[in-house]
């Protein structure tokens, strides 16, 4: 116990949304001037506690002490006055307003705008000073980068006078560089004696930055620890119940035949700009090809093009026999019929509908089988019964084929389109950031699928931002770097800090390089990326 | 998220549009000094208190499943079809042709010979639209919209200068010859002992109505087909990845569109007047969209709301006829009606779901990435599971 109140505490506060008891007696101490980490898998009730405390939701029961003093917080007006303020994982920020502009809606004195604005000009200019937050005011937001705007989030509590800021998964959207750059403006924050609540499902993120972590399971609050007492083994069990893998288990590869052949494969944008530029790379059977870089350096494109849904130049051969890429004789149904398979990166853009039920998932893109169809109509009851089979193989919960897909965590819809695309048995399995937004549970599951179909002598590319599932799931890996292979490693044969080098560009890994370095060529290739994540 | 049990979604939340709307035309007619209570009765009495007043809201029913058909088509693929209207004069033209060039033997074979170009000419008349927003990407609403006015100069032209009988001052067509007149519901019923008024216009189209709508039905949620329609309506991106072509959906579902609008010629042009008019439509093209709207782009929902529209059509004539209450006041009305179920839906589906919420099952949040599989009691499928 020390003598000074904890700038939150909350007490024994639950809420249902009926038979769902989203929040069980909860109670929790944050200590001013810390970082206080919340980690729970996907639907563990931490964001519903959040927006208890910012005022979205009344608590059916408990209190809220805000520096020792018991605080009602009916709406978001009351925990701004409070000293609350929150960044939301998906930006409230209004896209052809100016950076100034977005700090002060809402927070405009009078009727006329100019005072307010050069007031906040001022005060952000102070801000900037205090805490190393630096953004040019008269930016419009659709102008500048994910960081960018997350910092104009930032700012905008600290407008409002907060001294506890929330965030809702901070660094779901960022790259890797921008998140290092997000974590030195918290620690810069608590240094400043502002206190931080991180929501997140990341055990990496807890590990590097909190001073505390509070871990919740199915609503309840199943431990409060130090970080500096506890281990990403220890805090995965306690989110998800049981024991967890965090590394995968899997043999060496025995890799056969090659069965995706690329040779000097450009794409063109609609704009004009050159995403992919001379691609060379082969996958063979049985083998795990992952493919490292930050987002946006031609990784999307080089999957679209592959699974059929944009053009490129170039020869492609898949199991010897040309693939076209014109675009003419190129779709994802003759991609289909040739043994790929794609798991899209973007499982909800492109990967399901939903608003369909999950039977109807169940056969998107292979709805012109035969198996599917009895002349002219299709088979419901045969796509029902295929749902039904593979939902319980893959785990899918609730095993409900009637469900819309919207009405599945995240984990569970990419189990609904990993199902479809790997049951088809394909050569080659496209799969683009297969645990995006995945919790910790499901994450496990859906690399030993994946491991499962290489050993069944299956090609598969692998595109993720994480380098650690890079490393994890992959027996070779290659970097991409501004549409171009900048080159390729064993995977036992390399680590984070070489492939790092390689995702910035640089290719004589063997030398020292300044982090100064890393940055500016990170920057030049990575400004336009950071924008399309 | 569903959080309305089905049958709230389809019969609370159109019911108590209506009742709103009716609400809203009565407190109208109190304010012109008329008797409310006695202009429904009227309406009701006029509309279906005899078979004379059933065989009129039929005939109007029937044009109005079509062009409901039309649009509830369009939007399963996202798109606004508007041009009915033009759609459906176009489909005059092609029975009008049919009819009066081809000797028919009989009126089943007319009947045929006559939808299919009736179908035939709509689905052109749709296509160009279509094409011009698959390739050029030209919006369908624009362009629709413009092509009911060239549909209507074109048919005035066609009129005037070609179809018209030499002397006749009238721009009409010759009337059709005795072998493709349609039965009326009259001589359809007769043979069963019911007697149906003689001079309503209600005919076979009636039926052909109600079997597109079967047609309609097993096209969206029994076929491949469909299936694409649907998905590439839900998520263009989605389409593009598994492979569904959107240039094709575009052309196949606007030809459809247009298809189901132009087969409308049967029913007033070879039912009714037998011989094609200017303005043979008479707006139906776009009562057509409050249909589909109304009916959820279900065709049994597009069945029912061209059922009450045709009412109020009927209804509306006689009121304009027996009481001092002005036609445009008829117009008001059924604008009422369009405004409360299709216009302003949200306004009486967001107190619903409220007061649902309230009593009944709760959900959760659906605002993050915290939103988990909702257990519980599930309230009914969504419209994509029949």
């Amino acid at each position: 116990m020390t003598d000074t109140a904890p700038a939150i505490e909350l007490k024994g506060i639950s809420k249902a949304f009926g038979p769902v008891q989203a929040n069980k007696d909860i109670s929790i101490r944050v200590m001013p001037g810390t970082i206080h980490g919340i980690i729970g898998e996907n639907g563990a009730g931490k964001s519903t506690l959040m927006s208890i405390l910012y005022g979205f939701y009344k608590a059916d029961a408990g209190e809220i002490f805000i520096s020792g003093k018991k605080t009602d917080i009916p709406d978001s007006q009351a925990a701004i006055a409070a000293g609350i303020g929150m960044v939301f994982q998906h930006f409230k920020l209004v896209e052809n307003f100016t950076v100034l502009e977005n700090i002060i809606l809402g927070a405009e004195d009078g009727r006329l705008l100019k005072p307010s604005l050069s007031k906040a000009r001022k005060s952000l200019i102070s801000l900037a000073e205090d805490y190393g937050l630096n953004v040019d005011p008269d930016a419009l937001i659709q102008d500048i980068g994910v960081g960018m705007q997350q910092r104009v989030e930032i700012l905008k509590a600290l407008y409002r006078q907060a001294d506890i800021l929330i965030l809702d998964e901070p660094t779901g959207v960022l790259t890797p560089a921008e998140a290092d750059q997000l974590f030195r403006i918290l620690g810069r924050l608590r240094s400043e004696g502002k206190t931080i609540i991180l929501i997140t499902h990341k055990l990496r993120e807890i590990m590097e930055i909190t001073d505390t972590v509070s871990v919740m399971r199915r609503g309840k609050m199943t431990a409060t620890v130090k970080t500096a007492e506890t281990s990403p083994p220890e805090l995965a069990e306690l989110m998800v119940g049981r024991k967890v893998l965090l590394r995968v288990n899997k043999k060496p590869a025995t890799p056969g035949d090659v069965i995706l052949d690329v040779k000097g494969l450009r794409v063109v944008d609609g704009k004009g700009v050159e995403r992919l530029r001379g691609i060379d790379l082969q996958v063979c059977a049985g083998e795990v090809l992952g493919l490292a870089g930050v987002a946006g350096n031609g990784q999307s494109e080089l999957l679209e093009v592959l699974g059929g849904y944009a053009d490129g130049t170039g020869n492609v051969t898949l199991n010897g026999t040309p693939l076209d890429l014109s675009g003419k004789k190129s779709d994802g149904q003759s991609r289909r019929a040739r043994g790929v398979a794609h798991v899209p990166e973007d499982r909800q853009r492109e990967g399901l509908i939903m608003d369909f039920q999950a039977w109807e998932n169940n056969v998107f893109g292979y709805h012109h089988d035969d198996r599917f169809n009895s002349g002219l109509l299709m088979d419901h009851a045969a796509i029902r019964a295929d749902a039904e089979d593979k939902m319980a193989r893959f785990d899918v919960r609730p095993p409900d084929p009637t469900l819309a897909a919207k009405n599945f965590s995240g984990g569970n819809q990419q189990k609904i389109v990993l199902a479809r695309e790997i049951e088809r048995n394909p050569d080659l399995l496209l799969i683009g950031q297969p645990t995006r937004g995945v919790d910790i549970g499901a994450i496990e599951f859906i690399h030993e699928q994946i491991i499962a179909l290489r050993d069944q002598g299956k090609a598969i590319l692998l595109v993720s931002v994480e380098l650690e599932e890079i490393l994890a799931l992959s027996d070779r890996i290659a970097v991409m770097f501004d549409g171009q292979i900048m080159g390729e490693r064993a995977a036992d044969q390399t680590d984070e800090k070489e492939l790092g080098l390689l995702m910035a560009g640089i290719t004589d890994t063997e030398n020292e390089h300044s982090v100064a370095e890393v940055e500016a060529n990170l920057a030049r290739a990575g400004g336009d990326a950071s924008k399309e994540v | 998220m569903d959080v309305m049990p089905k049958w709230a979604e389809v019969i609370l939340v159109p019911l108590i549009s209506l009742l709103l709307a009716a609400l809203l035309s009565a407190l109208v007619i109190l304010a012109i000094g008329e008797d409310p209570i006695a202009a429904v009765t009227l309406m009701v009495k006029g509309a279906l208190g005899s078979t004379y007043g059933w065989g009129y809201t039929l005939y109007y029913a029937t044009n109005f499943i079509f062009t409901g058909l039309a649009v509830a088509v369009a939007f399963h693929a996202r798109l606004f079809n508007i041009g009915g209207e033009g759609q459906a004069m176009l489909g005059g033209l092609g029975v009008a042709i049919a009819a009066l060039y081809i000797p028919w033997p009989h009126w089943t074979l007319a009947l045929i010979g006559c939808g299919v170009m009736a179908g035939l000419l709509g689905a052109i008349w749709a296509a160009i639209p279509g094409w011009l927003q698959a390739k050029r990407g030209s919006h369908v609403v624009i362009t629709t919209i413009m092509f009911n006015f060239i549909a209507a100069a074109l048919l005035n032209y066609v009129l005037v200068n070609v179809m018209r009988p030499p002397g006749s001052m009238d721009p009409a067509s010759a009337r059709f010859p005795e072998a493709v007149h349609l039965p009326t519901l009259h001589e359809l019923l007769a043979p069963l002992g019911i007697a149906f008024s003689k001079s309503a216009p209600a005919n076979i189209s009636l039926l052909v109505a109600a079997a597109a709508c079967i047609v309609v039905w097993l096209l969206i949620w029994r076929t491949r087909l469909g299936y694409e329609i649907r998905a590439y309506g839900h998520s263009q991106p989605a389409a593009k990845y598994a492979g569904i072509s959107p240039v094709r959906i575009t052309m196949v579902t606007m030809i459809i569109s247009g298809a189901l609008a132009g087969l409308m010629a049967i029913n007033n042009v070879m039912g009714e007047s037998e011989r094609l008019v200017l303005n043979a439509t008479e707006g139906a093209g776009f009562i057509g969209i409050a249909v589909a709207l109304m009916g959820r782009s279900h065709p049994v929902g597009v069945f029912f709301a061209a059922l009450l529209f045709g009412f109020l059509y009927q209804g509306g004539a006689e009121l304009a006829l027996w009481t001092s209450i002005p036609r445009e006041l008829i117009v008001v009305i059924q604008a009422l009606v369009i405004l409360f179920t299709g216009a302003l839906d949200n306004m009486v589906r967001m107190p619903l779901e409220r007061l649902f919420l309230m009593f009944r099952r709760p959900a959760p949040p659906a605002n993050s990435a915290d939103s988990e599989p909702k257990p519980g009691p599930r309230s009914g499928q969504s419209e994509g599971a029949e």
